[in-house]
């Protein structure tokens, strides 16, 4: 540029950003309608609508696929089935078995099997119900069970062993054994699956998209288009809810979109409506896991059996991880003693599930809170008291399943600080005294800790990098491959960018998450968002810092160490210069204004050969109270009040990292609860939209909901020392499921460990009810 | 044609696909993206705006959180349709708006348009008149209608207190007497082809004449699933909202009598005041946005065997008023549900008014409603006892049952066994034993047909204990039972 811009940064203010509360970089935009999703979006000119067309059976061979009718309908241009896919038809995320459209074979109820391109919308769906596919339909396997006895595994058995079971659970005091069968979960994120393709210039294409993974989606595109890499633009602006379910589940509707606009010469927006949504994208696994554990006579654990299967549905998609993290994590925060865990993936013919908040973490942990109720109920303790006695700690007792070693553990504190705070064992008394007097309703109370490791357990994963421009008015375009979800990851990055700096978050603007600005990103996932793109973005910040330093002290003949950028200024002792003002100088004396930036998490290591390592960088922490009152006529219940002590290192903003916790926990409570996944005989989802499936409303939340973050920095060197926060609070809802089984438990005076598989509705509170021994109960039971 | 106001702006529409909701002409024709499509049918939210009407006393506006996703264009007639695009003043954020920035009410953002329009309802609602302060209740109930993934609600919770509890006037305050003027300039519509807008019981009968596979619209809460969930084309609609006769709500020494289009919300305040009993219920009757627009006529006619109403009018002996805009007849509710959604309608007939008998002291009423979620979710099962009890014997029993059977059901088996019985422990026991076997319910996605057996006899039991409970024991877990 020939003339400078006026610069606009004023000197002179606090510009401490990292450690408050920011408001969401697009709260304005969220409330009043102005935040774009690719819905919103300007339609380009010429742009067509496109829909899919799904099988009404679970299983079977493609006899003959007729889009006759389809073609006919007014309004329809274009029709593909899978012959019509010029590159790879498979767009699965690590291992085979995904089609973009079903190609010999159906392997779930409503996969999709024709995609068509129309004028509207509207004509789209109306015409795709019109494709015939003829199908030589099989009785479809649904049973997990089934699926363990016939060795249908969508990925080979892994088993993480230390010690020796048998020997060590030989002259145990007690042995218990138990299975619990754990609901799957739908995403639900408030905005369902959409992208849109855009045409450019001779081969090459532009897709927006609603993906935690744009790096991926540009490569599936290329590959279905039989193009390279380089070819393809992927733009994410915001999704309107992730989850994990936009991980590896956005791409096929890009794949889609993008072979209809390439063949088409248009631009084409897919956009899946609710209930195709829900029955043909994968969701959480359900998950089926059996333990036998062996304690001495105080129920402090010896040795540990567990049993680990994932309902993956018909191919692996993320389910070798998924079943990993399970596995990781069915100690919770428990020391297993000698450990044998074994995780199967088992095939069925249904969607195939996939990544969702946790990751398996909480089907695997799920396992370990029920193994401790277990062990409380025969030894007639609090539950609290044996999750205590069983914490990792001390001399050969903080070493997992997996060989590695816990440093830094703080729960046996944090959960001494959240019983305190929540008056639990008060609150226990006056619980039994309810219970008591009140023949109808039953209170229950449960402490449960959460210990989530951090990192993505696929090594090369945990790598990020970040483009960081500064312009010559002193504003700052800060570009990473992480991506919004609503996380508030870009409020984050915006508070870490002006905090290198020493400037106002006014003046960094995060934008769209773009694959010709940060190449060959992670997805957002595994909470590592803040972490790794946070310290990529620091990296690329630290170089522009290093050259101005350079720059100020060459210019005042002094030394680079001493410049400090603070409050919107540059110094070097007494030679202080507006940040605006030094940018436009080292522009006019050509120093680079823009750098790249990378960060690859350290320490980690896990060896699959032998099931050992250290997979987490760290574990983030937490524990929460949860009391809720039943009903034994019904087992209809109210959670009265959850109490939560959360750890997240230095908080980088308290109020998303609390948005985060609470956000997270009435989602887990909701996967325990009421959300319910139902499938019929033949593989068809029958809780398929918002009116069957049943996601938290406002009312359950609870009216006392105390929430405290854990006023520790993270040991190891993160982020300004914060810690990851997506994922693990979604596990403090266990505290209501324990808390549901310990009112249940009350009825036998806490004698026996009541059967309640999660999605505990009131039906299934009621069964547990009704399931217990005659001769256990100690008061009268209505209901029975 | 339709006429309304969009905001300030008067929109005169003569030709638009009748089956165009008003989401999909937000949307679509006038690219006002705000609003968002979640599910489409009326579960989420995420499209909620708000209609303002001129209110009773004819001098200022209603304002009432509608899902724009279900609703034809035919509902904007007469109104005025504001949208989270029209709060702002000035680029300054309207008070709900602020409140939600400032309490960090949004993460992903894409549900916060609709919960934005939900407390502006709220917000207007509360700037009428005398104000009790604003609790945990009334925000539940305002946004129960409203879906958030990510949130876990106490941010939006604090956000509605923080600008609902006092509202100020806000601009709309400023120009609500022109708008009424506005709205009362508007044109007497007809409504545009493939919707019609009759004004009288004997142009409905014309129109049903003329298109006699035309459907009715009166909420559309239901009915518009079949065009955004099913894709079906309806080529005729014929909305009620302008037939006298249907949208009176009256009542006198022995009945109320609810037109059919009468809505949840109009008809709410009489009906409770009749019979409180109903509150919960009727709060629980789907969400604020569907209790704005749907209709007890609807739920009656559409004949639905897990409808909330239909148990209660069994149990309250109502009768049906079938009209033909000839000639009327009457009809025991109980006598016009034939079969799984058949009903005693004659071609050519609808539903005018339901007649509900004033009450008569009745000892002991109860409407129970079981579902997985509280809030805004279908009963698997919904029981309601009606209890006379004189000199400690029952004097008359009248139930009514959904869920539980092809048809809302009353249980006669149960009702002559109980009367004349003395209402004790006893009794109650046999009525037990009636009930396990009363009915064959089915397996569902909601229950189990054993649960559903089990819970008529457990909500029997249920209210037995609370027509003994003289020294109320907490019987319920329901914060607003």
């Amino acid at each position: 540029m020939r003339k400078l811009i006026d610069n606009n940064t004023t000197p002179g203010f606090s510009t401490k950003s990292v450690g408050t509360s920011k408001k969401h970089e697009s709260a304005d935009r969220h409330v009043t309608g102005k935040a774009r999703y690719i819905d919103d979006m300007p339609e380009p000119a010429g742009l067509m609508h496109a829909a899919v067309a799904m099988s009404d059976t679970a299983r079977g061979i493609i006899r003959t696929k007729d889009v006759s009718a389809i073609k006919a309908f007014p309004g329809v241009v274009d029709v593909i089935t899978a012959e019509d896919v010029p590159g790879h038809l498979d767009i699965a995320p690590v291992f085979e078995g995904d089609p973009m459209l079903a190609h010999q074979q159906i392997l779930f109820h409503r996969q999709p099997w024709c995609a068509l391109l129309s004028t509207s919308t509207n004509i789209a769906r109306k015409a795709a119900g019109l494709g015939k596919l003829e199908v030589d339909a099989e009785k479809p396997d649904l049973d997990i069970h089934q699926a363990h006895q016939k060795q249908n595994f969508v990925r080979p058995t892994h088993q993480m062993k230390q010690g020796d079971f048998e020997k060590s659970s030989a002259s145990a005091a007690i042995t218990v054994s138990g299975e619990v069968k754990i609901g799957g979960q739908e995403h639900m994120y408030l905005e369902g699956q959409v992208a849109l393709a855009i045409p450019e210039e001779e081969d090459r294409i532009s897709i927006y998209t609603s993906s935690q993974h744009p790096s991926e989606v540009q490569k599936l595109v290329a590959e279905v288009l039989n193009i390279k890499l380089h070819k393809v633009t992927v733009d994410m602006r915001r999704m309107g809810g992730g989850f994990g379910g936009k991980e590896t589940q956005a791409a096929q509707w890009a794949c889609i979109a993008a072979l209809l606009a390439v063949r088409n010469r248009c631009p084409v927006k897919l956009r899946v409506p609710r209930m195709q949504d829900m029955m043909l994208t994968g969701k959480r696994h359900p998950f089926q896991n059996s333990f036998t554990v062996a304690t001495d006579e105080q129920g402090v654990i010896q040795a540990t059996q567990a049993n680990i299967n994932g309902l993956c549905g018909h191919s692996a998609d993320l389910s070798e991880a998924i079943v990993d993290r399970a596995m990781f994590h069915c100690d919770n925060a428990y020391y297993l003693g000698a450990a044998d865990i074994v995780g199967y993936r088992c095939r069925t013919d249904t969607v195939s599930h996939t990544a969702f908040r946790g990751f398996g973490g909480p089907q695997g942990m799920v396992l370990a809170e029920a193994m401790i109720e277990a062990i409380a109920r025969k030894t007639g303790e609090d539950p609290l008291t044996i999750r205590q006695r069983n914490l990792y700690g001390g001399a050969g007792r903080d070493t997992t399943q997996y060989g590695m070693k816990i440093e830094h553990n703080n729960l046996p504190d944090l959960i001494q600080r959240l019983t305190e705070s929540s008056e639990y064992w008060q609150r226990r008394e006056s619980i039994k005294q309810f219970n008591q007097q009140n023949t109808v309703l039953k209170k229950g109370l449960s402490l449960t800790p959460v210990k989530f490791g951090i990192s993505f357990t696929a090594k090369h994963l945990n790598q990020a990098g970040a483009l960081v421009h500064v312009y010559t008015d002193g504003s700052v375009q800060v570009n990473h491959g992480g991506t919004e979800m609503g996380q508030g990851l870009h409020t984050k990055i915006q508070q870490i960018a002006a905090n290198e700096f020493g400037l106002d978050i006014e003046h960094i603007e995060v934008t769209a998450t773009r694959t010709d600005k940060v190449p060959n990103t992670s997805p957002t996932a595994a909470s590592s968002g803040t972490d790794i793109n946070g310290k990529a973005v620091q990296n690329a910040c630290l170089t522009i810092k290093q050259r101005l330093a350079d720059f100020w002290a060459e210019q005042n003949q002094g030394n680079s160490d001493a410049v400090t950028f603070k409050d919107g200024v540059v110094s070097l002792d007494k030679a202080q210069i507006p940040f605006a003002d030094l940018v436009q100088l080292a522009y006019m004396n050509r120093v680079s204004l823009s750098s790249t930036g990378f960060y690859k998490t350290p320490k980690i290591h896990y060896d699959r050969t032998t099931g050992t390592g250290r997979p987490f960088f760290y574990f983030a922490n937490g524990a929460s109270v949860s009391e809720v009152t039943l009903d034994t006529l019904t087992g209809e219940y109210r959670v009265d009040r959850v109490d939560i002590l959360h750890d997240v290192g230095t908080s980088l903003n308290p109020a998303i990292d609390i948005g985060q916790i609470e956000g997270g926990f009435i989602q887990g409570m909701g996967w325990l609860t009421t959300e319910e996944l139902l499938w019929d005989d033949n593989g068809r989802l029958l809780s398929n939209n918002p009116a069957t499936y049943k996601i938290p409303a406002i009312g359950d939340t609870p009216r006392e909901f105390n929430v405290e973050l854990y006023p520790y920095p993270n040991e190891e060197d993160s982020i300004y020392h914060s810690k990851a926060v997506g994922e693990p609070p979604l596990m403090l809802a266990m505290s209501v499921w324990c808390a549901l089984k310990d009112a249940i438990s009350s009825l036998t005076d806490y004698k026996e460990d009541p059967k309640l598989d999660p999605p505990a509705t009131p039906e299934k509170v009621l069964k547990a009810i009704q399931a217990l021994p005659a001769d256990s109960l100690t008061v009268e039971v209505l209901s029975r | 044609m339709i006429s309304f106001l969009l905001n300030n702006e008067p929109i005169h529409i003569s030709n638009i696909d009748n089956n165009c909701t008003v989401l999909e002409w937000l949307r679509e024709d006038k690219k006002l993206s705000g609003s968002k499509e979640g599910c489409g049918s009326g579960d989420c939210g995420a499209c909620t705006v708000v209609l303002a009407e001129i209110n009773k006393s004819d001098d200022g506006l209603n304002y009432k959180a509608i899902n724009s996703c279900i609703t034809f264009m035919s509902a904007l007639d007469g109104k005025q349709l504001l949208t989270v695009e029209h709060l702002e003043e000035q680029s300054q954020l309207h008070p709900v708006q602020q409140a939600m920035v400032d309490k960090h009410g949004s993460q992903c953002g894409f549900c916060t348009p609709g919960f934005v329009m939900s407390m502006f309802a709220l917000y207007k609602d509360r700037s009428k008149g005398s104000n009790d302060d604003l609790n945990r209740d009334n925000i539940e109930h305002a946004l129960s209608g409203n879906l958030c993934r990510c949130t876990g609600y106490r941010p939006i919770i604090d956000a509605t207190l923080q600008a609902c509890d006092q509202p100020a006037p806000d601009k709309f305050s400023k120009t609500e007497s022109d708008v009424v003027q506005s709205l009362k300039a508007l044109p007497d519509n007809q409504g545009v082809d493939g919707l019609h807008l009759p004004k009288s019981r004997t142009e409905l009968a014309a129109l049903i004449n003329k298109y006699p596979d035309a459907r009715l619209v009166a909420g559309s809460t239901d009915l518009a699933l079949e065009v955004t969930q099913m894709y079906k084309i309806l080529p005729q609609l014929i909305s009620t909202r302008y037939v006298p006769e249907l949208n009176s709500l009256t009542i006198d020494n022995k009945h109320l009598v609810i037109g059919a289009a009468v809505t949840y919300s109009q008809l709410q305040d009489t009906l409770l005041n009749e019979y409180p009993e109903l509150n919960e219920l009727l709060t629980r009757l789907g969400s604020l946005p569907i209790r704005n627009q749907g209709t007890l006529g609807g739920n009656v006619a559409n004949a639905s065997p897990i409808g909330d109403m239909p148990p209660v009018l069994l149990a309250l002996d109502a009768t049906l008023t079938l009209d033909d805009g000839e000639q009327s007849r009457s009809l025991p509710v109980q006598d016009f549900f034939l079969d799984y959604k058949k009903t005693a309608l004659r071609s050519g007939e609808w539903l005018r008014d339901i007649r509900i008998p004033a009450k008569v002291n009745a000892s002991f009423l109860s409407a129970y409603k079981i579902s997985k979620r509280i809030e805004d979710d279908i009963s698997a099962v919904c029981a309601v006892f009606n209890l006379q009890v004189e000199n400690g014997v029952v004097s008359n029993l009248r139930t009514g049952f959904g869920g539980v059977a092809a048809i809302p059901s009353r249980c006669a088996a149960l009702e002559t066994a109980i009367t004349g019985e003395t209402w004790n422990r006893e009794t109650m026991l046999k009525g037990k034993a009636i009930l396990a076997n009363a009915f064959n319910p089915i397996d569902d996605v909601r229950a189990t047909a054993q649960y559903r057996k089990d819970m008529l006899v457990n909500l029997w039991q249920r209210f037995w204990l609370e027509s003994q409970n003289h020294n109320h024991t907490e019987l319920r877990v329901l914060q607003h039972a």
